[in-house]
């Protein structure tokens, strides 16, 4: 146990979705414009999750108008309100960085069937 | 000098999230409640400063002078006794108890302590010297300091020219930190940003001193 755990505790979040690389997600983020608060979806595939604890983070990916666009989330983060699973992934490694050298169909991550 | 004090126990850095949900990176430290041992006066002593003491120590095993010290005063023995300078103790009394309350959210802190220990460092991490180039001829000298002084004249080397040596170990404060939560019931002060020292350090906990914010209170 880490000596800070006693002040990590109280800003983890035990309500998301397990998950892992090749996953794809739609993250329900709390965008602020103004006054008014709104929920924005990013959906896209899970190609990294990096740290422990309080401190982890997930890399989704995805593809806007055809252009790649990658998003880090902190894992515990407030502004996420919450993170839909929409289908698992069959991939072979923890980090999916190969998907950003790849367009079109040799970009899609195979879904696990089981 | 400062008008409230009180000492901790570094812990470790950790992450919490403010009110606009943004990370903000702090140290922890825990403050357990410290007991007044001992009030030193001008008058009486030459400085203002409360001696406290923290924690719990087994009165039994004490050498019989520090025994006697705590018997006097009426106090219970903690694992060490610390004075904290200040600018008043007239409203502080033998026996009373500081919490980790004494400071508030928001307000600006000096935290004290004696910086990691860093061995014999060179002059590129002791002192930020740029050193020598990579390349473009430079023999074995890529982290040396380069010349120390002139020729003839002086024909000597000047005091305090900044040389490798001993690094760390010394008694460091920073300035100005910010405090983000004083929890008492957990005994734990949140501090933005680093505090000197390794885990488990001693640390003396301040009001600011000096910054604009604090001017009044700095004049004293």
């Amino acid at each position: 146990m880490k000596s800070t755990d006693l002040i990590d505790q109280a800003s983890m979040r035990s309500d998301l979705p397990e998950f892992s690389p090749g996953d794809t997600l739609k993250v329900h983020v709390k965008v602020i414009e103004g006054s008014k608060e709104r929920v924005q979806v990013f959906q896209g595939v899970v190609i990294a999750r990096q740290g422990g604890g309080i401190q982890e983070t997930f890399t989704v990916r995805k593809l806007s108008s055809g252009v790649g666009v990658e998003r880090t989330f902190p894992l515990h983060s407030p502004i996420i309100e919450k993170i839909e699973l929409f289908s698992r992934g069959d991939v072979r490694r923890a980090k999916l960085f190969y998907l950003r050298d790849r367009v079109g169909k040799a970009a899609r991550v195979r879904e696990l069937r089981d | 000098m400062a008008k409230k004090a009180i000492v901790g126990e570094k812990l470790g850095m950790t992450q919490v999230w403010d009110e606009d949900n943004q990370i903000v990176p702090v140290t922890v430290l825990r403050v357990a409640p410290a007991r007044v041992v001992q009030v030193r006066t001008t008058e009486k002593d030459g400085y203002a400063a409360l001696q406290v003491t923290y924690g719990q120590r087994d009165g039994r095993k004490l050498p019989k002078g520090l025994s006697g010290h705590y018997e006097s005063a009426g106090v219970e023995p903690g694992v060490r006794l610390v004075e904290l300078r200040i600018d008043d103790v007239s409203g502080y009394e033998v026996g009373q108890e500081l919490a980790a309350d004494i400071f508030e959210a928001g307000e600006g802190i000096d935290v004290t302590a004696v910086s990691r220990g860093k061995g014999f460092a060179g002059v590129m991490k002791r002192h930020g010297f740029a050193g020598q180039g990579a390349s473009h001829g430079v023999h074995r000298a890529h982290r040396k300091p380069g010349a120390i002084g002139q020729c003839a004249t002086p024909s000597r080397v000047f005091k305090g020219v900044k040389m490798a040596g001993r690094m760390g170990g010394t008694r460091v404060t920073t300035l100005n930190l910010e405090v983000v939560s004083a929890d008492t019931d957990k005994g734990v002060l949140l501090v933005k940003g680093a505090v000197p020292g390794p885990k488990g350090a001693v640390v003396i906990v301040r009001n600011a001193v000096k910054g604009k914010a604090n001017a009044s209170g700095g004049a004293g």
